[in-house]
């Protein structure tokens, strides 16, 4: 029986004016695994999280969630002629989402240079990653309808129960900016947990980490990968991460991606040796 | 930090409510017997214009604030928005027979007056009835010149508020002057009057009016920052890339803060053609709203709280406190310096000293709060014998160091100037550099 299919990313080629970031890249993850995205810097492992995410409409290709194509799109205008890639022709029609409406379909992010709300609480950054699923209008919320009530107390005792999951709950008011740093990635992801997704795309969560935090969020991930009951897509530069918890590694350099298989066929790969060499990392 | 959150005291919910009522009940009857006892002819009956004045400024700092300071986006068209309130409130409250005094030059075209419809309806001038209708009248013309004013800042948001942010800047200040020259166009003077003054209107002589309607007015917008549309609102202030990523629709929420900001700048437009018993566009200037942008510096981006200790403070600065300036009269002697206008010479020294050393504003982003009141109190003591304490070695060390200091800002002061006029160079470039980005407007989200 083979896997049920959540992401499948085909063919995504972004080119930003001449520079293509991400090559004719095909990804797929499926129900309950956790993938890894590796690179060396400026492989363009970020950008194509940009892609799913909505941020960027690709130059070309198409992204599909749980077998709906949410993102789809080929050179157009000037990019006609200015197109580099790949499978020029094969996608006919255009699809943009905005990253609001990606996120209520199930997908969630946290960012490399962590994004996290400067003026507001702890508490209150994972209250937002809450407000998408509020029913109330505006006047229910301001006037504090019976309804909108009950939701603020919900989100409230959800807030609270992610909090204690990644034992946030003592600083819930403090400013999140003045979290240590680790302390600040886990508040991120816990953020992205507040939307409820299927999908979790971590963008480097172990960066700065030392070894010893680096093994506990790999015990976390896996944890909220059976708790929430999702499927996690990590770009991780930590090998010792990477090797650790990803079922399947796709590997990208200059864009496009040079190979893929399970932690084993990577580590043996002489490709990906090669693009690593002269890379320190 | 956390052992000194221990021991500050939280009161309970129902004193805290308990507390805000006596709070609201013993301001409004103090200002009621104020108002009973000075005589206009007083000096101090300008505390009355003070309260009048600060309460309007207040609800439209408030909304100002609401956009700039809690959503993030910088509009300049406060004073287009006032404008429309001020006249969709006066044009239909002026009274049938008074119609042809004020339209002078031209031929009313709206030929009643919601306030005079409802007395007549309810009971005729003089009686009860009447009088209760007028402010009902009032009342819903006030709701109309927000609704109007909302309806226009919905108009203006479609285009430009799915731009980045700098756009809302230049389109709402073109907007605010266009409307002001519309409004005194000739081809409309049938309904504006031109550019000739709309009076006779009904407005209010006492002071708990505004107070009453810009309280209720702002208690709306707390609880709305407070609610999770308020957070929504911050979350796009503090980084719309993470707020879009979080499932926060820009456009909607954008749209909406601008709205609800523009239908009670409207209303106080409204308040203010009362207070000046006149309206006519030529004021509303972008100075308007650069007066008002400065208050909301002053008190505080992104504070309440601020915003209307900062509107009276600045109103009773403008219009009572520093009046004496003026006078010619310096501590009892003649000063020839001090003519008309002076006051305002020290005005502009005084906003350009907090604007430089007081950044912050006057709270920051702090607000109001029974807990934080009775702990400062309560632990004013312990400060004041820590600071009376501290402050011989301060003062010491201070001017022990003042020679030093002195020397090294002069001696920094042209790298230092340099530096920054680089770095504004360097920021130009760089934005530049931005539109190269053939996707579209956002940022990179690293
Ligand atoms: N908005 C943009 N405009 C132009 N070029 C871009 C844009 N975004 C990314 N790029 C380019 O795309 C390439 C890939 O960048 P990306 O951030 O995706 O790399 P990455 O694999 O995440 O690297 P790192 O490990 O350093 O995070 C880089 O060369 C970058 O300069
Ligand atoms: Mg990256």
């Amino acid at each position: 029986m083979s896997k049920e299919n959540v992401l499948r990313v085909s063919d995504i080629t972004m080119q930003f004016g001449g520079v293509v970031a991400v090559d004719d890249l095909s990804l797929e993850v499926n129900k309950g695994e956790i993938i890894g995205l590796i690179g060396p810097n400026g492989a363009g492992k970020t950008t194509a999280f940009n892609v799913i995410t909505g941020v960027y409409a690709p130059t070309n290709g198409a992204v599909a969630l749980n077998g709906e194509v949410i993102v789809e799109n080929h050179p157009q205008g000037k990019m006609k002629n200015l197109y580099k890639g790949k499978n020029d022709g094969k996608y006919k029609d255009v699809k943009v989402l905005t990253p609001d409406k990606i996120t209520k379909l199930g997908v969630a992010r946290t960012f490399q240079n962590i994004r996290l709300y400067k003026g507001m609480t702890v508490f209150e950054n994972v209250l937002v990653a809450m407000h998408m699923n509020l029913e109330s209008g505006i006047f229910g919320a301001t006037f504090r309808s019976g309804k909108a009530k009950r939701e603020e107390a919900q989100m409230r005792e959800d807030a609270m129960n992610l909090l204690r999951m990644f034992d946030l709950e003592k600083n819930k008011d403090d400013l999140a900016t003045s979290l240590p740093y680790g302390k600040q990635r886990h508040l991120e992801i816990a953020r992205a947990l507040a939307t409820k997704p299927k999908l979790l795309l971590l963008d480097e969560p172990a960066a700065g980490m030392n070894p010893q935090e680096s093994a506990e969020l790999m015990r976390l991930v896996e944890r909220i990968r059976d708790e929430f009951d999702l499927s996690v897509l990590m770009i991780e530069h930590h090998m010792q991460v990477v090797m650790g918890i990803c079922e399947r590694i796709y590997v990208l350099d200059y864009g496009a991606l040079i190979a893929q298989g399970n932690p084993e066929e990577i580590q043996n790969n002489p490709r990906v040796i090669e693009a690593y060499l002269g890379v320190d990392d | 930090m956390t052992e000194e959150r221990l021991t500050a005291r939280c009161l309970s919910k129902k004193t805290k409510y308990i507390l805000s009522a006596a709070a609201i009940i013993a301001v409004l009857a103090l200002v009621w017997v104020l108002e009973q006892n000075i005589p206009p002819t007083s000096s101090w009956s300008m505390l009355f214009t003070v309260i009048k004045k600060g309460a309007i400024y207040s609800l439209v700092v408030v909304s100002m604030n609401l956009l700039n300071g809690f959503t993030g986006l910088f509009s300049l068209g406060q004073a287009g928005f006032m404008l429309i309130g001020a006249y969709a409130y006066a044009i239909f409250a002026i009274p049938v027979e008074a119609k042809d005094s004020v339209y002078q030059y031209y031929e009313p075209l709206i030929g009643f007056s919601v306030p005079e419809m409802l007395t007549n309806a309810m009971g005729g001038a003089g009686t009860v009835g009447g009088t209760l209708g007028e402010y009902l009248g009032v009342i819903i013309l006030m709701l109309f010149a927000g609704l109007v004013t909302a309806g226009i800042a919905f108009l203006i948001g479609l285009p430009v508020l799915r731009l980045k942010s700098d756009y809302l800047a230049i389109a709402s200040l073109g907007f605010a002057e266009i409307i002001r020259t519309i409004f005194q166009w000739d081809g409309l003077g049938s309904v504006t009057n031109g550019s000739n003054l709309l009076r006779k209107f009904p407005t209010f002589s006492s002071s708990l009016f505004p107070l009453i309607v810009s309280g209720l007015c702002i208690a709306i917008i707390v609880l709305l920052i407070n609610s999770s549309y308020g957070r929504a609102f911050k979350a796009i202030r503090d980084d719309e890339i993470a707020a879009e990523a979080m499932g926060v629709n820009l456009f909607k929420h954008k749209q909406l803060s601008f709205v609800i900001s523009s239908f009670f700048t409207g209303i106080g437009g409204a308040m203010l053609a009362m207070f000046q018993a006149t309206v006519n566009a030529t004021p509303f200037t972008s100075n308007m709203t650069y007066e008002l942008l400065l208050i909301v510096v002053i008190g505080g981006i992104g504070s309440v709280t601020g915003s209307v200790i900062g509107s009276f403070l600045f109103i009773a600065c403008s219009e009572w406190w520093l009046r004496f300036l003026d006078e010619g009269q310096f501590l009892g002697m003649d000063a020839d310096f001090m003519r008309p206008g002076f006051r305002k010479v020290v005005f502009a020294l005084i906003i350009i000293c907090i604007v430089l050393f007081y950044s912050r504003g006057i709270m920051g982003t702090r607000e109001f709060s029974w807990d934080g009141v009775f702990n400062f109190f309560r632990t004013l003591p312990t400060r004041l014998v820590a600071f009376f304490k501290a402050l011989p070695g301060r003062l010491v060390a201070f001017f022990k160091a003042l020679p030093g200091r002195i020397v090294k800002f002069f001696k920094t002061l042209p790298s230092r100037i340099s530096g920054k006029v680089k770095k504004l160079t360097g920021k130009t470039k760089n934005s530049k550099n931005n539109h190269i980005n053939n996707t579209d407007k956002r940022e990179e989200a690293q």
